[in-house]
């Protein structure tokens, strides 16, 4: 068993899918965290067993009207769908369900159906990609329409677009999502077979009918190559970490701690909203600048914790020479807010 | 934003919110109308439930007990315009009139004006959406619905639009009003949680942890909830649905009054009460609109109206910012850092000086202050003083010394008609003074044509738009 595997425990590697793999763009200068996903660790189930169990949830209602929204295009052969993408009259191949036991054979068939360049839709194409020198299968939540030899990716989401405006948030996360489709498909077929511009589907104002809109992914397509790239330098980070460190969630609560803190972290406030492991993480770093936000560090003049700045505001410790600006401007500031509270 | 930082820094340190402000920043009215809505998780904005009313001790709650049946979400709507236009339209009574036109004209305005509050901004989005999801439904057709529901559409639209802009009181939000007037020890994203922001200004640090595993102020629910607790009591069509989501919501509007007591503690600044005036003036025209049978807003503005509206919403800001600094010294010391804005002290002083080099002598007082604070203001610059807001000040000569700067300045304006300065209205020797090259002018935004004189191409004039 490889030191990847050997981090994770016995438990079967968490399996990766397009929004798993999207977070990775989320806070990529933290190790902890490109050490977690590239073993595979299932971090909900960490947190919660170091004592901080965050809430990742998600609502049925909101499942069942995302279900709703796509059989609803997906009904009678695509009409709905093929309606608004307006493809006219081409094929539908269903790759079918996820199921562990036939990934490998879906997956050649996905390439069989894909490299032909018929005109298609394919739906539940099964696709692989190369996470931190591993190959991980990508649970399929797609549907490429191939049209005169080149693929678009076709996302289903359930969030309205109200006048031509959907919640800018959900956009940019469709739109990374997207992104590592548009990456794994890439990689199977080579760069020019596939379109930079996906399709999103998403209901349309307060109705379910539906709506397409186009969206340039390009920018998310570098930053994600950029993070597996250097997700792929992970491995030497493992190999470097004493042998003692695992993340076996059958592990004592104090052996495990004591192996997350010899892979560090930096913790922002914007993990809250990104990483399983935030609250856990957001305890270890209380006192820093950082995690009151990177403005207020960078207003506090980049120092590292809050104690230090207080500090060289009140005069009471002595700058370093290139903490000597940040320094007179704290003292500065601590004057001004006195005198005006006084 | 250095000082609102170190605030922070020094809440985090304390345990406790640090104030960043001395005075209110808003209009707080004595009879404000509480609204929290709730909306079901994955549906577009269809409502849940709402809980709202004037009165702390009389929570009014409506529930929409099938929240994705259509004709439940419009009895919603109706329900709740039935208590909520009548509140909006009691302020629609005695008028006083407005000098317009350097007093050519007058014009009325309404003498009060009603102010709405939600928990956060995300109830305000969730009431701009709600807005734009009835004001266009018909009263006749095929699915006519009650005529309660597009006035309510348009009001919500109506508040959801003066919200966007700075400074304005009609439609608030309880997160937003509170961090304008103190810093907490945690991050922007966790102080969008209102219990736990609350709880750090009334209880410390440690409530404001456990706060956040408390109720949720809404629009959103939590999905916990949703999976445990809503889905089996909407599957059954539970009447327990109310009484639950009474104990959900009720945590939430008692600290909403809780919070409108605590900033009625904060004295108003000067500049409130002439930004309420504003809010006044919409509002007035706005049941003018209505009472002539006014359409619904329009879905998008034309490309003329956005601009024009964008233009509007920069002037508002800006003013709003040098407004808020010139009430209030804690918000002016930002400015102080950044050298925009210096303190000192009169050294010397020519109340009387006559300039009598012009065509007919005018009045110029000079006066030197001495400043040991950092200036980033060079001779010829035009300043400001917030204690003598008429008066202009311009800056004749910057001399260096061994404690700072000797700042010579000449004084126009605000002293009076004749050529002898009004007692009080020239800075005397000794007296401290704050000056500063904000400035609460009007700056007129670049001309553009009338939206009825604009070509169809470029947006204009209004089309009627009927919904789909
Ligand atoms: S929560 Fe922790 S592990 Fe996750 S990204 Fe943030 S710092 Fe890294």
């Amino acid at each position: 068993m490889n030191r990847i595997a050997q981090l994770r425990g016995p438990e079967p590697a968490k399996r990766h899918n397009a929004r798993t793999i999207a977070a990775l763009t989320g806070n990529p200068g933290c190790s902890r965290r490109s050490v977690l996903d590239a073993a595979g660790v299932d971090k909900v189930a960490l947190a919660a067993r170091v004592g901080f169990p965050g809430s990742f949830g998600q609502s049925r209602f909101a499942l069942a009207r995302g279900n709703a929204f796509e059989a609803m295009l997906k009904a009678d052969d695509c009409e709905l769908l093929r309606s608004v993408l307006d493809v006219g009259v081409v094929g539908y191949q269903d790759l079918g369900a996820d199921d562990d036991a036939t990934l490998t054979a879906r997956h050649a068939r996905t390439r069989e159906l894909l490299t032909s360049a018929t005109s298609a839709l394919v739906d539940h194409p099964l696709l692989t990609l190369s996470v931190a020198g591993q190959t991980v299968f990508l649970e399929p939540d797609l549907i490429a329409f191939q049209s005169e030899g080149r693929l678009r990716v076709v996302e289903i989401k359930s969030f309205a677009i109200v006048d031509g405006q959907a919640d800018a948030a959900k956009v940019a996360g469709a739109a990374v999502q997207a992104a590592v489709y548009v990456l794994a498909l890439r990689r199977l077929l080579g760069d020019d077979r596939v379109s930079h511009e996906v399709i999103l589907v998403c209901p349309s104002n307060f109705s379910l009918t539906p709506e397409a809109v186009v969206v340039d992914v390009r920018k998310q397509l570098s930053t994600l190559k950029r993070q597996l790239s250097r997700l792929s330098s992970v491995t030497e980070l493992i190999d470097s970490l004493p042998p003692a460190v695992s993340f076996d969630v059958a592990l004592s609560p104090a052996a495990l701690v004591e192996s997350l803190a010899s892979v560090s972290a930096r913790y922002v406030p914007e993990c809250l909203s990104t990483c399983e492991m935030s609250v856990f993480c957001r305890h270890e770093a209380a006192g820093t600048t950082a995690s009151l936000g990177r403005s207020v560090r960078e207003s506090l003049g980049g120092v590292e914790t809050v104690a230090q700045a207080l500090e060289l505001a009140t005069g009471t410790a002595t700058p370093t020479p290139d903490q000597a600006e940040a320094a007179a401007l704290l003292r500065t500031a601590a004057r001004l807010r006195e005198e005006a509270l006084s | 934003m250095t000082l609102v930082a170190l605030a922070r820094a020094q809440a985090f340190a304390a345990g406790r919110a640090q104030p960043i402000a001395t005075v209110r920043h808003l209009h707080l009215h004595d009879h404000p109308f509480v609204l929290i809505p709730l909306a079901m998780a994955g549906e577009a904005n269809a409502p849940l439930a709402a809980m709202f009313g004037d009165s702390p001790a009389k929570p009014r709650l409506l529930v929409v007990a099938q929240p994705r049946n259509r004709d439940e979400r419009f009895a919603f709507a109706d329900a709740l315009s039935a208590e909520l236009v009548p509140y909006l339209m009691s302020f629609a009574d005695q008028t006083e009139a407005v000098a317009v036109d350097r007093g050519r004209d007058v014009r009325h305005r309404y003498v009060d004006a009603p102010q709405v509050w939600v928990p956060n901004p995300g109830g305000i989005d969730f009431l701009r959406l709600f807005g734009r999801s009835t004001r266009f439904r018909r009263v006749d057709g095929d699915y006519p619905v009650p005529p309660t529901v597009p006035l309510l559409g348009q009001w919500l639209t109506f508040l959801a639009g003066a919200a966007e802009v700075p400074g304005s009181s009609l439609l608030l939000n309880a997160v937003q009003a509170l961090g304008l007037h103190w810093a907490t020890g945690q991050s922007g994203a966790e102080d969008n949680h209102l219990g736990s922001l609350l709880a750090w200004i009334e209880a410390g640090a440690q409530a404001a942890r456990e706060a956040e595993n408390g109720p949720v102020a809404g629009p959103a629910t939590d999905p916990e909830f949703d999976n445990r607790v809503l889905a089996p009591l909407i599957a059954d069509g539970d009447p327990a649905l109310a009484t639950v989501l009474h104990e959900l919501l009720l945590p939430t509007w008692q600290q909403m009054w809780r919070i409108l007591d605590r900033l009625r503690t904060l004295p108003p600044g000067d500049r409130v009460a002439a930004r309420w005036d504003s809010d006044r003036d919409s509002y007035s025209s706005f049941v003018e609109h209505l009472a002539e049978g006014g359409p619904p807003q329009p879905r998008r503005d034309g490309a003329v109206a956005a601009a024009a509206r964008l233009q509007r919403l920069e002037n508002a800001a800006a003013r709003y910012a040098v407004q808020r600094a010139f009430d209030d010294p804690l918000v002016m010391a930002e400015y102080r850092l950044a050298g925009v804005a210096f303190g000192g002290v009169v050294t010397l002083a020519a109340p009387d000086r006559v300039d009598d080099t012009g065509k007919r002598p005018v009045l110029r007082p000079r006066i030197m202050v001495a400043t040991a604070e950092t200036i980033r203001v060079e001779a010829g610059a035009t300043l400001t003083s917030p204690a003598r807001p008429a008066q202009k000040a311009k800056v004749v000569s910057i001399t260096a010394t061994p404690a700072g700067h000797d700042v010579l300045l000449e004084l126009s304006g605000g002293m009076g008609r004749k050529l002898v300065a009004e007692p009080g209205t020239v800075p005397a020797v000794g007296e401290k003074l704050l000056l500063t090259t904000l400035s609460e002018g009007y700056r007129p935004g670049a001309a553009l044509p009338d939206p009825a004189e604009t070509p169809w191409t470029h947006g204009g004039p209004p089309a009627l738009s009927s919904d789909g």
